[in-house]
C-alpha cells in the first residue's frame, strides 16, 4: 500500500518520539554525573573558607579581594544595581547576619563591611534545582558552573537563599574593554549565569584563590577541613564562627570569625 | 455509516484521513467575524514578535527583571496558566467519573482550553529563557533531581493527552460513531496529571530553602484551589462568548453547575488565604511575614504591589458575593460579570503577586522592586494573543462540526 502524507507523517512523528524518549531514558539510567558527585562529597578533600570579619574592617577602604577575583575571571563592571554581575563583594554585617543583629547595636557595627560570595554549600540548593546539570558539585566541595551548558532559566537563582548568583541581562563582552580581557579564564555570553568558584582553576595547579592571595591582612584563611591537621581545622576547632543562614541545612562552607 | 461490510479496509482508511482532514479544513473557512477576530488577534501579536527579536539579541536586559527579583511576568504567567490548564479535570470529572451529561456539551471545550493553555505556558517558558536555543539540554541531560524536569514531563504529558482525548472524541462526534474505547484509560489518567501538573508547579516553589513565601506546605493546595476558581471561570466566560456571538449553545444549565464549582473552590482559595495571614502574623516570624507586608501594606517604604493585592482580594469577595446573588437572581450579566472579577483577582494574586512577593526581602533583608518594562508586557501579550488564536481554532472547529452535526 502506497503511503499517504497522513501516514508518513504518522510514522515520522512516532520515530521521532521513541528517539527523543529514548534518549531521555538511555541518559537517566547511564548513570549521572552530578549524583554521583554528591555522593562522593564525603571525600578526603573539602575546601572551606574563614574570614576574619574585624581584620577585614580594619581596612573598610580596601578593595583589593574583589578586584583581583573579577579581573582574574573577567567579571565585568556594572554600575546598574539591578544589572550588576559579582562573584565577591562587600555588605553591611546587619545584612549578612540579620539574625545576630540587635536595635540596641551601634550604627558603625551594624554597617560594618562583611565579604560574601557563593558559600560553596555542601547540599546546594541551586545543584538540586538546576535542571540541566549546567551547575554540580564537584568531589572537592566546590560547586561549579557550566556556562556552556547553562540555559537561563535562573532557577539557581531563586533558590539560592544567599544571592551568590548573577545573571548575564546582556552581553559582557561588550561591556569589557578588550585590554582587560584576561585570556586564561573564559568569557560568558549572555544569558546565562555565573558565580564564584572558589578559583577551582587554580587550586586544580596547587595555587591559592585570587582573593586570599590579593588580601595584605591576611583576612581569608583558605584550606580543606577534610583534614584534621589543616590550618583552617585548627583555626575553626577553638573559635566561635559564624555561617550564614546555617538554619537552612545548606551547610555553608564559607565560616565567619567575628 | 460504516456499516455493511462492503467496504474494503482500505476504504475505511480513506473515510476516515477524509475525516480528519475536513476537520481541520473548518478551521480553514468562516465567517467574517472569524477573520476578524483572528485578525485582531494577530495584531495584538505583532509588537511582542518585534520586541522578542530584540530580546534574542540584546538579551534580557529589555525586561524589568533584576539580580534580585530574577523571575517577572513570564515565570508568573507560566504558573497562573498551568492553573488554568489544569482545571480542564473539573468538566471531565462531573462528565467522565460521575457521568453528568450536561457537561457533554463542554468537555471538549474544556479540553482545548488546556491545551491552548499549556501552549501558552511553555511559550512563556521558552520566553524567559537567557539561552533559549539551549532548550533541547533539558531533554538531552534529564535530571530528575529537579522539579523543572518533571514539571517539564509533565506538562508535555498532559498536553498530548488532551489533544489525544480531544481530537478522537471530536473526530467520533464528527462521524456520528461512538468515542472508542481506548481512549478511557487515557481521559482516567488525564484526572491525576491534571492534578500532578499544578502541583508539581507548586513545588517549584515550594521547596527553596531562602524563599519564605513559597516555602509553604499549603502552597500546592492553594494552586489547586485557585485554578479550580480561575480555570473554570475562563472555561464558562467562553462558553457565553460562544452561545451569544455563534449558533452553538454549550447550555446554560451545565454553566451554572459549572459556577458552582468556582464557588466551592473560591471559597476555599479565600480560606487558604486567610490560613497563610495567620500563620505569619500570629507566630510574627519576621521572614514569615516579610513578604505578605510587602504585598499588602508595603515595606521599606516600597508598595508598588500593594494596591493590586487589595484589588484581589476585594474582587475575590466581590466575585464571590455576585456567585451566590446569581443563584438566586438567575441573571446571566451578573454570573459574566462575578466571573470575570474571581478571574481577575486569581490573577492579580497568582499571576502577580506570588512570583514577585517570593523575591521580597532579598537575601540581604533589602527591598527590590519590580516593574515590567513595555517590551516584556508587549511579548507576554504577544503569547496571550498565540494562545487565543489557538483557542479560536480550536473552538471554531468544534463548534462547525456541532453545528453541521445539527447541534
Amino acid at each position: 500500500m502506497q503511503i499517504n502524507r497522513k501516514e508518513f507523517l504518522k510514522k515520522a512523528g512516532i520515530a521521532g518520539a521513541s528517539l527523543i524518549a529514548g534518549g531521555v531514558l538511555y541518559s537517566l539510567f547511564k548513570g549521572d554525573d552530578i549524583i554521583t558527585a554528591v555522593v562522593e562529597s564525603s571525600a578526603q578533600t573539602k575546601w572551606a573558607m574563614l574570614i576574619d570579619v574585624k581584620k577585614c574592617a580594619g581596612k573598610p577602604d580596601c578593595s583589593a579581594c574583589m578586584t583581583a577575583c573579577h579581573k582574574g575571571h573577567n567579571v565585568p563592571a556594572i554600575d546598574d544595581i539591578r544589572r550588576e554581575i559579582k562573584w565577591i563583594w562587600k555588605a553591611d554585617f546587619g545584612n549578612v547576619f540579620p539574625e545576630h543583629t540587635s536595635e540596641y547595636m551601634d550604627v558603625a557595627v551594624r554597617s560594618q563591611k562583611v565579604i560574601v560570595a557563593c558559600n560553596q554549600c555542601d547540599n546546594p540548593p541551586c545543584v538540586r534545582v538546576c535542571p540541566v546539570g549546567a551547575t554540580w558539585k564537584r568531589a572537592d566541595g566546590i560547586v561549579m558552573m557550566d556556562h556552556h551548558r547553562c540555559i537561563g532559566c535562573r532557577y539557581c537563582m531563586a533558590a539560592c537563599p544567599y544571592g551568590s548568583r548573577s545573571f548575564n541581562w546582556k552581553d559582557p563582552r561588550k561591556i569589557l574593554s578588550g585590554n582587560d580581557i584576561r585570556v586564561e579564564y573564559p568569557v560568558r555570553t549572555k544569558g546565562v549565569v555565573e558565580k564564584c568558584n572558589f578559583c577551582a582553576e587554580r587550586i586544580d595547579v596547587g595555587e591559592m584563590p585570587l582573593c586570599v592571595e590579593a588580601c595584605s591582612e591576611g583576612a581569608i584563611l583558605f584550606g580543606n577541613v577534610a583534614d584534621p591537621e589543616s590550618d583552617i581545622r585548627r583555626a575553626l576547632a577553638g573559635k566561635y564562627v559564624l555561617r550564614r543562614k546555617a538554619e537552612l541545612g545548606t551547610n555553608p562552607e564559607i565560616y565567619y570569625l567575628v | 455509516m460504516f456499516s455493511g461490510g462492503k467496504l474494503s479496509s482500505e476504504q475505511i482508511l480513506k473515510y476516515i484521513i477524509w475525516y480528519e482532514d475536513s476537520m481541520l479544513e473548518k478551521i480553514l473557512t468562516g465567517k467574517r467575524q472569524y477573520w476578524l477576530l483572528l485578525g485582531c488577534l494577530l495584531v495584538l501579536m505583532a509588537p511582542g514578535l518585534f520586541f522578542y527579536t530584540r530580546q534574542i539579541l540584546d538579551g534580557l536586559v529589555i525586561t524589568g527583571l533584576s539580580r534580585d527579583v530574577s523571575w517577572g511576568l513570564y515565570i508568573s504567567q507560566f504558573t497562573f496558566l498551568v492553573g488554568v490548564a489544569a482545571s480542564a479535570v473539573v468538566v471531565v470529572i462531573p462528565y467522565y467519573l460521575h457521568d453528568v451529561k450536561q457537561f457533554g456539551r463542554i468537555v471538549i471545550l474544556g479540553e482545548f482550553l488546556a491545551v491552548s493553555a499549556v501552549v501558552m505556558c511553555l511559550l512563556f517558558i521558552f520566553a524567559d529563557m537567557g539561552q533559549p536555543f539551549r532548550i533541547f539540554n533539558v531533554l538531552l541531560y534529564p535530571s530528575p533531581h529537579s522539579l523543572m524536569f518533571w514539571d517539564t514531563v509533565a506538562l508535555l504529558g498532559y498536553l498530548v493527552l488532551n489533544i489525544i482525548i480531544a481530537w478522537t472524541a471530536l473526530s467520533a462526534e464528527y462521524k456520528g460513531i461512538p468515542v472508542p474505547q481506548w481512549t478511557k484509560p487515557l481521559i482516567y489518567l488525564s484526572i491525576p496529571w491534571a492534578i500532578s501538573i499544578h502541583t508539581v508547579t507548586a513545588f517549584l516553589y515550594a521547596g527553596l530553602p531562602g524563599r519564605p513565601l513559597w516555602l509553604a506546605s499549603i502552597l500546592g493546595a492553594r494552586f489547586i484551589a485557585s485554578a479550580f476558581a480561575s480555570g473554570p471561570s475562563l472555561l464558562i466566560i467562553l462558553c457565553l462568548i460562544v452561545r451569544k456571538f455563534t449558533a452553538f449553545d454549550p447550555g446554560i444549565a451545565a454553566l451554572k453547575s459549572l459556577a458552582k464549582i468556582v464557588v466551592y473552590a473560591l471559597v476555599i482559595n479565600l480560606f487558604f488565604i486567610a490560613l497563610e495571614f495567620f500563620t505569619a502574623y500570629y507566630s510574627g516570624i519576621p521572614s514569615h511575614h516579610h513578604a505578605l507586608d510587602y504585598l499588602f501594606f508595603g515595606l521599606d517604604g516600597k508598595s508598588s504591589l500593594v494596591w493590586f493585592m487589595r484589588i484581589s482580594i476585594v474582587l475575590g469577595v466581590a466575585g464571590l458575593g455576585g456567585l451566590l446573588l446569581q443563584m438566586k437572581m438567575n441573571n446571566t450579566m451578573l454570573l459574566l460579570i462575578s466571573l470575570v472579577a474571581v478571574f481577575l483577582s486569581v490573577w492579580l494574586d497568582k499571576g502577580l503577586g506570588l512570583v514577585v512577593g517570593g523575591f521580597v526581602p532579598t537575601p540581604f533583608e533589602t527591598v527590590t522592586e519590580y516593574i515590567p518594562t513595555l517590551p516584556e508586557s508587549a511579548i507576554a501579550v504577544s503569547i496571550f494573543a498565540i494562545g487565543f488564536m489557538l483557542l479560536t481554532a480550536l473552538y471554531k472547529m468544534v463548534i462547525s462540526i456541532r453545528i453541521s452535526n445539527g447541534n
